[in-house]
């Protein structure tokens, strides 16, 4: 065990899926034509005012419920003053002191199954900047699309004790907020941020290391590096004083790797935070906190748990399978179309075969060409040596195609298989002609040896020969 | 019928009706006031912007109207002039900055919306002190408008250009803002009646914030009556201004005729303390004497808190403030400084931009919402406005009304205070209380000095008890003549 510890707390960004933004009633859409998804009010004109936009809010609840976080009952929200020009107010309408929720936490599971609870503190509600691009030419252009749009910031507690651990919560946070369909977390859009806080210590000190904040991460695995790298240069410090670490906030560069300190006029921020006088206090009755409770779905773990326990799966297949909610009902359909499947082997096809489909981005899961029902009908064929395993890969293609049935398939291709003991014996005995030395080799107890009389089979009946029946022939036959 | 040579003295009321029956056109109104505004104006400066063929144009449009046989709303033909804060679409909102000095509102605020839909003519951008941050209207960058009882001599502000149009009948009615009495104070210096609403009464959608939790809308008119019909256009619930209270909106004109006979009428001790100029108490005591006289019961009540209204003011509006005007800042739309780099870019446009007076109340603010400083000044403030609120809470338990000066003195010399902070900003001692505990107050001629300036009366009253001060108003305009009398202009 490493003499260092390491402490590590995420403030994740998500964009609420809103009809219309947070404080005015402009839609947004990404990737619009710069400056056209605006109004008065989110471009800051002299006489406009905030009006809240309370389905953000109602997300947000649903948001605090899922990670078990407790709702106020009273909240406000305060303007946070800073100059930028992608903030036309020169403030942001966030909430400081009185957030809606507070508390909560995600659990993580590791590979072997063993989980670990990550605390949230807060969970709170403020509207975006826009975006600045600042061009090579020299000069900088603005676009206030994104101005205004609702954003939960969550932050954790200073919980997770390793990069892994960060990559881990953020997997899950994304999954359970994709689970309520409250954003589509979809980073590259910038709808899920997230800022890192990381400090070492020596392990059995209580006292926190110096802390670094890193900014500028646009993926999970970014995080994770950055974090890596982060730990490795606090531990360098520590054990050979290669530096002095200083309290600061950091840019990962993702091409190197490495992260290097902000300017220092960038940090140095008093954000004057008072009561937004033009947004009255809001009051979140129970009954309204109640309502949206009633209409959470079954959270991820819950899920897994549930697969896990009702169909015998290994967990990993659950987790698998949960990564979609829409593909584990599917499984779950496929499995209760027939009882006498496997749910083992219904879960492989649908992680292997069906996932592999839904990877390749033309077929989603809600309007896949092979209802759950004809793929239990498809892996009953194979239980029953209607089909052998390669068959099934055909016929299973051919009904992606085509949007047949299993049967029709493979009696269209030709894709039976042969499980006729009559009709294979006589394939087995010219095979038995045909391999004098592998019979002599079975004989003398070489059990391989077998595999060239079943492959002699195999190539006379052009693949369609049950293997499993093959086998029983052999061994009935040359016991003669 | 009056000639049109005097239209410019008859009522809203007399218009609107005149001109909604076919007596009237609106062009002869708007004609009227324009020319009337074409003589007196160029002594007064009232208006930043008073462009003719856009009244006119107006008023064409709702005569065309009642041609085609539509029925006319309650503002039928009557001119309006807008304080140059209330944005009014196409039109220049300068709010009395150079900041702002090339800025159009491609949008029309909520009581212009409503104004439009009543059939009124906007007519004109009146002067204002900058971002409504003064009591003079001699923070404005553009101009320095006079009063019109005495042109050496400051109209009072900061609504004080829309004080001056409707003072000098220039247009019978005007719109102006209160944060602190801006509509009250040049009102009493103006000798017009003008009403600071209860906050939530009328929605702030489309006024250029000074200070977010006490700024409101209101109206200026020559009588109780005309103030109640522009009133009941404005008021009511806006679902664009999250403040703006659902309050159903009674009829006004209703009150006016009800009396004071009984009513409850309270003197706070406070509003009468050495500040206070002798002729102003003396024309306020009288004025006390004349309402028992027409039947209301006196009683002296106590606002204990009083002497904290200006402390607490001018830390809760300039911490506001430093906050609502940091829009303003080269970037966006707002006139932008030449500068080699974004910092400099916002010194330079928002130092060559803002007055002094701004830039004091911005960096007051800013210094008050510090790290550090917030406890002791924000914080404390607004506790301390919690008991200013209390004191009305509690006088207003035993009485309906209560009656005091507005402003301590009459209107003093052009440039008498505009440079000593202290005695502008206690100018303002007898109305930001109003503001701060958000309640309805209004002004109402009550008399003049030796000198012939005018000098106002405040009536106070619970939120919403507008109708309360509307009677007690017409009340007295009908047993006295002072609203009757026309300045020199």
């Amino acid at each position: 065990m490493s003499a260092w510890e390491t402490i590590i707390g995420l403030e994740v960004h998500v964009q609420l899926d809103t009809a219309t933004k947070l404080f005015c009633r402009c839609a947004y859409e990404y990737g619009g034509q710069p400056n056209t998804q605006t109004c008065p009010v989110c471009l800051a004109l002299p006489g406009a005012l905030p009006v809240l936009n309370r389905e953000a809010l109602r997300l947000g609840i649903r948001t605090a419920l899922a990670v078990g976080a407790d709702v106020a009952t009273h909240t406000k929200f305060d303007r946070k003053n800073y100059f930028y020009p992608d903030l036309p107010k020169g403030y942001q309408i966030s909430q400081f002191d009185e957030p809606f929720c507070s508390g909560g936490a995600i659990t993580i599971e590791f590979k072997d199954g063993s989980t670990k609870r990550i605390g949230i503190t807060r969970i709170h509600l403020e509207e975006d900047a826009g975006k600045s691009t600042h061009r090579d030419t020299g000069g900088s252009v603005v676009d206030l699309n994104r101005c205004g749009v609702p954003l939960l910031e969550i932050v954790s507690e200073p919980d997770m004790r390793s990069p892994e651990e960060a990559y881990r919560y953020l997997t899950a946070l994304k999954l359970t907020l994709r689970y309520i369909g409250v954003s589509d977390c979809d980073m590259e859009k910038g709808s899920l941020r997230c800022d890192a806080n990381v400090s070492v210590r020596p392990r059995g000190q209580e006292a926190f290391g110096t802390k670094v904040e890193i900014k500028n991460l646009n993926s999970f695995r970014n995080v994770q590096r950055a974090l890596e790298f982060e730990v490795a240069r606090h531990t360098a410090a520590l054990e050979h004083g290669s530096e002095e670490i200083v309290q600061q906030t950091r840019l990962f560069d993702a091409t190197t790797g490495e992260t290097r300190p902000m300017r220092s006029k960038e940090q140095a921020h008093d954000y004057r935070y008072f009561p937004e006088p033009d947004v009255p206090p809001v009051t979140i009755a129970g009954d309204e906190v109640e309502a949206i409770g009633a209409t959470l779905p079954e959270l991820p773990r819950a899920k897994v748990d549930r697969l896990a326990t009702a169909h015998g799966l290994p967990r990993y297949d659950g987790w698998v399978l949960a990564e979609e909610p829409s593909v584990a009902d599917y499984f779950e359909e496929a499995v209760a179309a027939d009882a006498a499947n496997d749910p083992k082997a219904v879960s492989n096809w649908v992680t292997n075969e069906v996932k592999r489909v839904l990877n390749e981005g033309t077929h989603t899961i809600d309007a896949f060409p092979i209802p759950s029902g004809a793929l239990s009908g498809l892996i009953a064929m194979q239980r029953d040596g209607a089909v052998s395993a390669t068959q099934a890969k055909e016929v299973f293609q051919g009904m992606l195609e085509t949007g047949d049935d299993a049967p029709t398939v493979a009696k269209a291709r030709g894709l039976e298989q042969l499980s006729d003991t009559d009709a294979l014996e006589t394939a087995v005995r010219a095979a038995i002609d045909a391999c004098p030395k592998a019979v002599a080799d079975v004989r003398a107890g070489k059990e391989k040896a077998k595999g060239a009389i079943v492959g002699h089979v195999m190539k006379q009946t052009r693949g369609k020969a049950n293997p499993g029946v093959v086998q029983q022939l052999i061994d009935r036959v040359l016991a003669e | 019928m009056s000639s049109v040579d005097a239209l410019h003295r008859e009522s809203a009321v007399d218009l609107a009706r005149a001109c909604a029956a076919g007596e009237r056109s609106a062009r002869s109104i708007a004609d009227a006031f324009l020319a009337r505004a074409a003589s007196v104006e160029p002594g007064l400066d009232a208006f930043l912007e008073l462009d003719a063929a856009r009244v006119r144009a107006q008023a064409d449009a709702i005569d065309a109207r009642r041609d085609r046989g539509e029925t006319l709303g309650p503002l039928a033909g009557v001119p309006v002039a807008i304080k140059d804060l209330i944005a009014e679409r196409d039109a220049p909102l300068t709010c009395g900055s150079r900041i702002l000095e090339n800025y159009v509102s491609p949008y029309d605020a909520h009581v212009i919306e409503r104004l439009r839909a009543a059939d009124a003519v906007l007519f004109g951008r009146t002067n204002l002190d900058e971002f409504a941050m003064g009591s003079t209207t001699e923070t404005s960058a553009f101009k320095v408008t006079k009063n019109p009882w005495d042109p050496a001599r400051f109209p009072g502000g900061s609504s004080g250009g829309s004080a001056v149009a409707v003072a000098a009948r220039m247009a019978p009615l005007a719109l102006g803002t209160e944060t602190g009495g801006s509509i009250r104070q040049p009102a009493s210096l103006c000798g017009v009646y003008g009403l600071k609403t209860t906050y939530g009464r009328v929605s702030r959608y489309g006024a250029a914030a000074y200070a977010s939790s006490l700024d409101q809308i209101g109206p200026f008119a020559t009588s109780a009556a005309d103030l109640a019909l522009l009133l009941g256009v404005i008021a009511g619930r806006d679902t664009r201004d999250s403040t703006s209270a659902d309050e159903p909106v009674p009829d006004y004109a209703a009150s006016l005729g009800q009396g004071v006979e009984g009513l409850r009428i309270g003197v706070p001790r406070e509003f009468f303390g050495d500040g206070v100029d002798p002729e102003v108490r003396a024309t306020v005591e009288r004025a006390i004497e004349t309402l028992r006289g027409l039947g209301a019961e006196t009683r002296d009540v106590s606002l204990p808190h009083t002497e904290y209204g200006i402390p607490v003011y001018y830390l809760v509006a300039t911490s506001e403030a430093s906050s609502n005007l940091a829009r303003y800042d080269g970037v966006h739309y707002t006139t932008r400084a030449d500068a080699p780099d974004l910092e400099h870019l916002y010194t330079r446009s928002r130092g060559d931009g803002f007055g002094l007076e701004v830039k004091k109340r911005i960096m007051l603010g800013t210094f008050a919402l510090s790290a550090g400083y917030y406890d002791a000044y924000y914080k404390k403030a607004q506790q301390v406005r919690t008991l200013i609120r209390r004191d009305f809470d509690a006088a207003f338990a035993d009485v309906d009304v209560l009656v005091g000066p507005v402003a301590p003195a009459p209107a003093a010399p052009l440039g008498a205070v505009v440079d000593d902070a202290l005695a502008m900003y206690m100018m303002d001692v007898l109305t930001v209380t109003a503001n701060l505990a958000g309640i309805c107050a209004l002004s109402c001629p009550a008399g003049f000095t030796e000198g012939r300036l005018p000098i106002g009366v405040q009536l106070l009253a619970p939120p919403f008890a507008e109708p309360t001060l509307l009677r007690t108003a017409a009340a007295f305009e009908a047993a006295t003549d002072y609203s009757r009398e026309e300045p020199i202009a």
